[in-house]
């Protein structure tokens, strides 16, 4: 066979196709995941910092400052938080949404479009809206409590410790949850309808049929959603950063955006990375116990 | 033990009729089989009966009362799904248990219903285990339990064999029947296999579009179909039709013999067979072929083994039909109609 008519089945080579579709995401993943991963690691045993770019290892010296950091401390208990609280209610939030999407009713269409769009929204956009419907002056939330006479002056949303937290949970909520209810949805309707049914005839009402046979059904589906929401939530700091950034007084601070102070704004790489590596570790443990959780639970 | 009774029943969905008007009167304690082709309207039958479906119009009685409008769990049936629908994520027990905790009984009864349900079909052993590591045959057991455990007073059950293999399968009927003799339960049955249905109904509705188009004991709808559809559906392979001038007529494949073969010659109607092709299945021949006059007509006579007639294909032969086993029809309607004087 000639070299000509061997590269006309050059497109049935398995291992040919393979290099073909595999590469254009290795060459991603190592060039914008592994290699400022990698950089972080050796950031993180260094004193670097943008005004001095040589890297001079000082063994754990980096990290041990960085840990001894009274905001850090505070950002790591606040991240524990706001990831534990948002993905509780995203989690109740959205198995009550994906319940009223998978009925019929009119109008079905444009409730499940609104309840879709703060995902499909870019998230600063978002934000910048919630920023605004959040403001010490102008909330519209606060003129709507003074005109029910609910309060006689504004709440200050972001500008108190507590309600600022309250707030970023609020928004992160109102962010992801859609993403859950979706998956929780495609759980649901992977439920064959014989056991609905079969529910019924055997007797159960509607709390039974929820408590005792859909959430056990959905609980590996509903892990799933837990770990999308946690990652975003401890990973990304966009809602964070520009609703409060991080304040009143690291009120809200979160590791993402105290790396992100430190390491990006501050000029502390070092110290920036060592932070951010701080996540890894917790990220890869949530990963594996919601992973084993959903591994355990029985699969239809 | 209750009676099952509809009147007037219909189901629409949308534009679609699903069930055209049914009245169908169960007796106390039989076993009364749904039989009809897919989308005949035999399972939303059975799913308006549950409580599963709301009836567009018609009444539904239990036991002499009205239950339109009543959620199913009102209405003490037990049903039993096509796929068994177990809850995978209980076990065995649990899953037996189930009917009886909704109902809100005792702990202590509760075991003791559990383990006597499980009695029933031989499934002590299994209590322990979850349902994806059963076989075919014990899923079924355990939803049958499942089913009964509350001494329902109406027994439902849509396609429950159908998931089985073959051999299982004739087991299962028969545990089925056997069960259902000793408890003497209402039961009515949903299937499209017509052996099920001739071997395990005490009655067989035969449905279509909708519509019962004859009930009667399985004698009845074979021997005496009330219409062409029951003809046709009924029999394996299906009773012969042919079409005269102003009506039609019919016979069943095993009552086409040849000269000679039947015990009495008086009272048989002659027909010559031209078969054109014979296949032989060890325990029968099928003879396939056609009466001259009716070319376009298929015929099939079904010899049993007994008969060692040689017959050879291509070549016309004298046939016969018992004047008692003729079937007659009106053409336009196909409806059974009294014996009408035949030409050929």
């Amino acid at each position: 066979m000639t070299t000509r008519a061997r590269q006309r089945y050059l497109s049935d080579n398995p291992r040919f196709l393979a290099w073909v579709f595999m590469s254009p995401t290795v060459i991603y993943i190592l060039a914008l995941v592994g290699f400022p991963f990698v950089l972080a690691i050796i950031y993180a045993f260094t004193d670097i910092t943008t005004g001095n770019p040589a890297i001079e290892f000082v063994g754990f010296d980096t990290i041990r400052a960085v840990l001894a950091d009274p905001v850090f401390r505070r950002a790591l208990g606040n991240t524990f938080w706001f990831a534990v609280v948002s993905n509780l209610l995203v989690v109740i939030l959205a198995t009550a949404l994906a319940e009223l999407l998978t009925r019929d009713f009119k109008g079905k269409w444009f409730v499940r479009f609104l309840i879709l769009l703060p995902w499909v929204a870019p998230v600063s956009l978002a934000t910048i809206t919630w920023l605004w419907t959040l403001d010490s002056i102008f909330s519209p939330i606060d003129w709507v409590l003074r005109q029910v006479g609910l309060i006689s002056e504004n709440m200050f949303w972001l500008g108190r410790p507590q309600l600022a937290m309250g707030s970023v949970i609020a928004v992160q909520v109102w962010r992801i949850a859609p993403l859950a209810a979706v998956i929780v949805m495609a759980g649901l309707t992977a439920i064959p309808n014989d056991i609905n049914d079969a529910v019924a005839v055997d007797g159960a009402g509607p709390w039974r049929r929820l408590f005792q046979v859909t959430i056990p059904l959905l609980a590996p589906i509903i892990a799933v959603a837990v770990l999308f929401g946690v990652i975003l939530t401890i990973s990304d700091m966009s809602v964070v950063f520009v609703l409060t950034r991080g304040g009143p007084t690291h009120s809200t601070q979160v590791l993402s955006t105290w790396a992100f102070f430190k390491g990006i704004e501050g000029g502390a790489l070092g110290q920036g990375a060592a932070v951010a590596l701080f996540l890894f570790p917790v990220l890869v443990g949530i990963t594996a116990v919601i992973l084993r959780l959903a591994r355990r639970r029985e699969v239809l | 033990m209750a009676i099952v009774e509809v009147r007037g029943l219909r189901k629409e969905f949308d534009d679609v009729v699903a069930v055209d008007g049914v009245d169908i009167r169960s007796e106390e304690g039989e076993f009364l089989v749904l039989l009809g082709p897919s989308g005949c309207g035999k399972t939303t039958l059975l799913r308006m009966i549950a409580g599963l479906e709301e009836p567009t119009d018609g009444e539904i009685l239990l036991g002499g009362e009205q239950v339109n409008g009543l959620p199913p769990r009102a209405r003490r049936v037990a049903m039993v799904f096509q796929s068994y629908a177990l809850y995978p994520h209980m076990t065995v027990a649990n899953n037996i248990a189930f009917p009886l905790k909704a109902q809100g009984s005792e702990p202590s009864e509760r075991l003791d219903k559990v383990k006597w349900a499980a009695g029933l079909f031989g499934i002590e052993h299994l209590l322990n285990r979850r349902p994806r590591h059963l076989s075919g045959g014990e899923r079924q057991r355990v939803a049958l339990a499942r089913a009964l455990v509350r001494e329902p007073s109406v027994f439902l059950l849509d396609e429950p064999l159908s998931n089985l293999d073959a051999k299982l399968r004739a087991a299962a009927r028969d545990d089925l029947m056997e069960f259902q003799r000793r408890i003497g339960i209402t039961t009515i049955y949903v299937t499209h296999d017509q052996v099920e249905a001739m071997g395990m109904g005490d009655r067989i509705a035969v449905m279509d579009h909708g519509k019962v188009r004859q009930l009667g004991t399985p004698e009845e709808v074979y021997h005496n179909p009330a219409d062409t559809f029951v003809a046709r559906f009924l029999g394996s392979p299906p009773m012969n039709l042919l079409e005269e001038e102003d009506f039609m007529f019919g016979f069943r494949p095993e009552q086409f013999l040849p000269e000679g073969v039947a015990s009495d010659d008086n009272g048989r109607i002659p027909f010559t067979f031209y078969v054109s092709r014979i296949e032989y299945l060890g325990s029968e021949r099928y003879l396939y072929g056609h009466i001259p006059g009716h070319e376009e007509t298929k015929i099939i006579a079904m010899l049993p083994a007994t008969v060692t007639l040689p017959l050879t294909e291509n070549r016309d032969h004298q046939f016969s039909v018992a004047e008692s086993q003729m079937r007659y029809f009106d053409r336009e309607r196909g409806v059974s109609i009294p014996p009408q004087p035949l030409k050929t």
